[in-house]
């Protein structure tokens, strides 16, 4: 039954003792309250209740699992990039929305300035500041900076929402409730997602997941309302984070590989038509978006898969009217032709015109994973970029990465539209998971829907076997979506013997294996994802806490002491979070749209004095802010990152050269430092 | 001054003047930005005790001698100084209680170092005193001779000259000498070489020849700022007159300077020369008569000369101000805080010259700015009103960033200027396009016929039945 499979995995995972003890004397109290009504009605109230509560407890959970930070350090912003969105929610606060879409800042990128409004995706800071607004209107006095930290905490809890109903959707209610609970402490989701860490992908993971579960709703209802939903939703995720990209490509690969297999449906046909033509149209609404889905390189798949539909229904109408069998092949070879021929014309020419661009470097680098060492020395110089280590994957899933397999293999077992999608899903986020550390983020949410099903599918068949055993008159009662195969195991299960003992002890390994998960999780959160990365905590010799508190020390060393107009040069990094700490004019930040004038800093930090002197006046440099980590130890400091300033302004300035600042192929900052070495 | 162009950490001697920069503090009065006002605001205590920007003429000057016997036969040069209001402190140069500034102040505006021989100043003075107090502004006036010391050789090194390595070699000259009764060695030289300004050297042309005996130096290559204001003839050399030339004097012709100027980035101006007769009174009272020429003069072109040059070091010429930098909106009065592209605007600054006791206009057809990104997008010359008012107009090229109005004005002899403001240049805002295209129009007929066929349809569709 529903609720003992599921009661037992939400106590185990959530480590707390809560959900048992809390959901035990409401049952009670419920029996107690409902003992006059029917026993059927009342299994189906409590299994409702307790789903509800279990639900709110999940909710609650991924919301304080995520507060570490908060309590360790302050209420703060992290890294780098949340800097920025800071910057610019505050602005936006401030200002209004007029004035932040048309911002134009003079603070970065000096000389050429930015224009802000149209190259971020603001999905992010109208969220915030929606929510801003909100709660000033109810009268709570907020500072905006409260909300920017919560924000990802929140939308870690919608998610475990959406989880719930995606996998409702896709398998039953029972993996609904365990993706939800899996999703909730996933460490790979946390890393992104903990109080402070006010970056893109706090929300965009919520908006990605709706997204997908709206259009899987829409394709198994055929409803063109959820396939509406589902452009909503894209719009959402494209106002969000870059990573929209990863939709637009996945869902036309998923509707090509159910036309491939024959599943084409009129509710297909609908769902994608509909969100593709309202998604794009949409998302064309976001400046920084703009043309792209019709211009794009990255866009075309799914503008082919849209037109390949229309093919698609238009020969099955001619099928439909045409009774020969033969003419109609005849008619299909010759259509088919000409689509594609049309189609492969059509790209070419797009092309070659250069009215469609050609793939970015950051999708060339998805694809191909050498390509971005071999050309974009920027790209891999980002340390999210990087190829996924395998122990990153054990730290990031745990459990989760043997269950996957498990859960692809119930997938497959009970194969339909939805789980086609859910198996596709997992399938290429794995793969880009492994191609860059940052998208083990996007494979999360698939890689515990799939493990929830296929904890959910054993627990299930376990306790079914231990209930035909003892409880065989209430078998009947039993409901759910496996009833009938169930039964037939019921049958096959009194031939042997020591089943009930086997599933007795599987079903406690599967407890013990989900209670390690919970504490990993629990352990990972603390210890590795809840640094702010901008103050540094450090065990002493006696084990004692040292905070290093030395960046936000210089940024507002900066403020203080620098003329209001002054300019700060410093390899991108810091760019960022000088110009929301310090206010002062930066000449790169992390928004790394112009390589050539990241190659001049470059070229600038890595040459001699004199040479860097001259650049440095041609760009009205005032203060260079350089990070030396030597005294505390502090790893990733400039001298740390000293090479790849070296590469990046070397593909744009040749004069430099990677094996000048190279003793015997070794990189040493010692005596027998190498000569250009300043 | 401009914000920029104070953070020049140059290594030579020669890098901004703070504290004496008139620019800065006329730019901060006509209430430009914050930050001018502020580096005025840090700035202000030193200008009070220094000159005053509104007469940036030096009034108190250091003259260190070697004894004080030059005070008597240097008198006319000194007294011609005090004519012109300068107060003048003459002191040993080895003097122990020596020093130019008090409690971080300086206490003169100008040194005169007439002390060719000290080898070691006294008082608190040494090498790099002489070259902070030029650092921060400060004039100078270097003369040596023959026994010049290694401590003069290395403050006019630091200035950018050098002098002959052979500390027995004087200036010789054996077609250009200045005629006297007996035949001598010719190391007394008629020099007329002089250079083509009337800023340094003033509006009379010198017509006698200046008598020059003593050392040689020559300008530094690397230094862009030092000028020969008197070069001696091409058959000039410099050489031991006493002993017979065995090898090729290092110096020879007209890369020998004999009196040379230096305006420093930061203003600060520097004289030197190799003889400190030229300043003798001596010297200014013969007659000249050149080698090979009939004329015989009454008098040496001296006093004139070094009356005119002193005039420039201290400031009392050649000394622009530029103030009231304003840009604006065509059509409009204030000043906004950011262009969109493509506006017109009116740019405008007015430049003045100080003639020794006020402000007058400075006239000229050359006055540039630049509007500049990383390099100039747009460079007009300023058309002036005569009364010191330049003005142009131009349109904002189609290009956003930060941008910066530079005028940029070297000329011979002139102090520098170099201002700058910057000003970002943003592009248009969602509704400053064009709202309806004509071009679009077809487009537009398109939809809406779309939308009327689709409803009729519909309608006919589903009731027609």
């Amino acid at each position: 039954m529903a609720v003992t499979k599921t009661e037992p995995i939400n106590g185990s995972t959530t480590k707390s003792s809560a959900p048992p003890s809390t959901s035990m004397p409401l049952k009670s109290d419920l029996l107690s309250i409902l003992s006059l009504k029917s026993l059927r009605l009342k299994t189906k109230q409590q299994e409702l209740l307790i789903r509800v509560s279990i639900l709110c407890l999940v909710y609650v959970l991924a919301f304080i699992t995520r507060l570490f930070s908060v309590l360790r350090y302050e209420s703060m912003i992290h890294e780098f990039d949340p800097y920025f969105n800071y910057r610019t929610t505050l602005f936006l606060t401030q200002k209004g929305f007029y004035e932040f879409w048309n911002w134009f800042d003079s603070e970065s990128w000096y000389p050429l300035g930015r224009i802000i409004g149209g190259t971020l995706y603001p999905g992010l800071m109208v969220t915030a500041a929606m929510m801003y607004w909100g709660l000033r209107f109810l009268r709570f006095a907020v500072h905006i900076r409260e909300v920017c930290v919560l924000t990802a905490p929140f939308f870690a809890s919608n998610t475990t929402l959406v989880a719930y109903f995606f996998g409702k959707e896709i398998w039953d209610t029972g993996a609904g409730l365990v993706a939800a609970v899996l999703i909730a402490i996933c460490p790979g989701y946390i890393s992104r997602s903990v109080a402070g860490s006010y970056d893109n992908e706090g929300v965009a993971i919520f908006a990605l997941l709706l997204t997908f579960y709206l259009f899987v709703k829409a394709v198994n209802t055929g409803s063109l309302a959820w396939g509406l939903a589902s452009a909503f939703g894209y719009f959402y995720m494209v106002s969000a984070w870059g990573g929209y990209v990863f939709i637009i490509n996945l869902i036309p690969l998923y509707v090509l590989a159910l036309l491939i297999t024959g599943r084409y449906s009129m509710r297909l046909y609908v769902a994608y038509n509909c969100m593709y033509v309202l998604g794009m149209l949409l998302a064309m609404q976001i400046r920084f978006v703009g043309f792209q889905h019709v211009q794009s390189g990255e866009h075309m798949a799914a503008m082919g898969v849209f037109f390949l539909m229309q093919v698609f229904y238009f020969l099955d109408w001619v099928k439909h009217l045409l009774n020969d069998k033969k003419l109609f092949e005849a008619f299909l070879r010759i259509t088919v032709t000409c689509a594609v021929g049309v189609g492969a014309i059509a790209l070419g020419v797009g092309t070659a015109s250069g009215y469609i661009s050609p793939w970015s470097g950051r999708f060339y680098s998805l694809l191909d994973p050498t390509y971005a060492k071999d050309h974009i020395p920027i790209i891999a110089s980002v340390s999210e970029h990087q190829p996924t280590a395998w122990s990153s994957f054990m730290f990031d899933f745990h459990i989760l990465l043997f269950l996957f397999p498990a859960g692809l293999y119930f997938c497959f077992k009970r194969l339909s539209d939805a789980t086609i999608f859910i198996v596709m899903y997992g399938l290429t986020s794995m793969y880009f998971a492994g191609v860059m550390v940052r998208l083990i983020l996007v494979a999360t949410p698939a890689v515990c829907l799939i493990s929830a099903i296929a904890v959910s599918a054993t627990i299930k068949n376990l306790t079914m076997l231990l209930r035909t055993k003892s409880k065989v008159s209430q078998t009947g009662s039993t409901k759910g979506t496996g009833g009938g195969k169930t039964s037939s195991k019921a049958m096959l299960d009194q031939s042997q013997p020591f089943q009930r003992n086997g599933a007795i002890a599987l079903l406690f390994g599967a407890f013990y294996l989900l209670s390690r998960y919970a504490i990993h999780c629990t352990w990972v959160t603390s210890e590795a994802y809840s640094s702010p990365s901008i103050v540094l905590a450090a065990r002493g010799a006696h084990g004692n806490r040292v905070i290093f508190d030395d960046y936000r020390e210089a940024y507002y060393w900066l403020r203080q002491n620098t003329p209001p107009d002054a300019k700060v040069m410093s390899w991108w990094d810091y760019g960022y979070q000088i110009t929301a700490m310090g206010n002062r004019t930066v000449i790169v930040d992390n928004n790394t749209w112009n390589n050539t004038h990241i190659a001049t800093v470059g070229r600038a930090m890595s040459s001699y004095e004199d040479e860097a002197y001259e650049i440095m006046r041609s760009l009205d440099v005032d203060y260079v802010l350089v990070v030396f980590g030597g005294v505390t130890g502090y790893s990733s400091d400039d001298i740390n990152k000293f090479l790849w300033m070296v590469r990046i302004g070397g593909g744009v300035f040749p004069v430099i050269k990677e094996p000048d600042y190279l003793v015997n192929g070794e990189y040493r900052v010692d005596k027998v430092c190498s000569p250009p070495r300043v | 001054m401009s914000p920029p162009h104070r953070v020049n950490p140059q290594p030579l001697s020669l890098s901004p003047r703070q504290p004496k920069d008139p620019t800065t503090t006329e730019m901060a009065r006509s209430n430009f930005s914050v930050l001018t006002i502020l580096s005025v605001i840090l700035l202000l205590p030193v200008l009070s005790l220094s000159f005053s920007p509104d007469s940036p003429s030096d009034r108190r000057l250091l003259v260190l001698f070697d004894d004080l016997s030059l005070q008597s036969s240097h008198s006319i040069f000194f007294n011609s100084l005090k004519s012109r209001g300068f107060d003048l402190d003459f002191k040993l140069a080895d003097d122990p209680k020596l020093a130019l500034q008090r409690y971080g102040q300086y206490l003169y505006d100008g040194l005169i170092l007439f002390s060719p021989s000290i080898e070691r100043f006294g008082g608190a003075l040494d090498l790099a005193a002489v070259l902070d107090f030029v650092d921060s502004g400060h004039d100078l006036i270097i003369a040596a001779d023959s026994s010049a010391s290694d401590l003069i050789k290395s403050v006019a090194t630091e200035c950018g000259v050098d002098f002959d390595e052979d500390p027995s070699a004087l200036v010789i000259d054996h077609r250009s000498y200045a005629v006297v009764g007996i035949e001598g060695d010719h190391t007394l030289i008629a020099a007329d070489d002089f250079i083509e300004s009337d800023v340094l050297l003033g509006e009379n042309k010198i017509e006698a020849p200046v008598l020059f005996k003593g050392i040689a130096h020559s300008l530094n290559a690397a230094n862009n700022l030092v000028l020969k204001v008197l070069s001696a003839s091409p058959a000039a050399y410099s050489a031991n007159p006493s002993s017979k030339l065995s090898s090729p004097p290092s110096l020879t012709g007209s890369t020998i300077s004999l009196v040379s100027v230096v305006q420093a980035r930061n203003n600060a101006r520097i004289m030197i020369t190799g003889s400190l007769d030229l300043f003798s009174n001596r010297f200014f009272r013969s007659s000249v008569q050149k080698a090979g020429s009939p004329k015989r003069y009454d008098k040496s072109g001296n006093e004139q000369f070094v009356a005119e040059l002193s005039k420039w070091v201290f400031h009392e010429r050649g000394h622009l101000k530029a103030v009231n930098l304003r840009h604006n909106k065509a059509g409009e009065t204030d000043e906004p805080a950011m262009y969109r592209i493509k506006d017109d605007l009116d740019f405008s600054v007015e430049i003045y010259e100080w003639s020794g006791k006020s402000w007058e206009p400075y006239v000229a057809n050359d006055v540039q700015v630049q509007f500049y990104m990383m390099s100039p997008y747009v460079l007009k010359t300023l058309s002036n009103d005569k009364k010191g008012l330049y003005h142009t107009s131009f349109k904002v090229p189609d290009v956003y960033g930060v941008f910066q109005f530079k005028v940029e004005y070297n000329r011979l002899g002139y102090t520098s200027l170099l201002l700058s403001k910057q000003i970002p240049v943003r592009p248009f805002k969602h509704n400053e396009y064009e709202r309806f295209i004509t071009a679009a129009f077809p487009y537009y007929g398109a939809s809406f016929t779309m939308m009327a066929g689709f409803f009729i349809f519909s309608f006919v569709y589903l009731y027609h039945k």
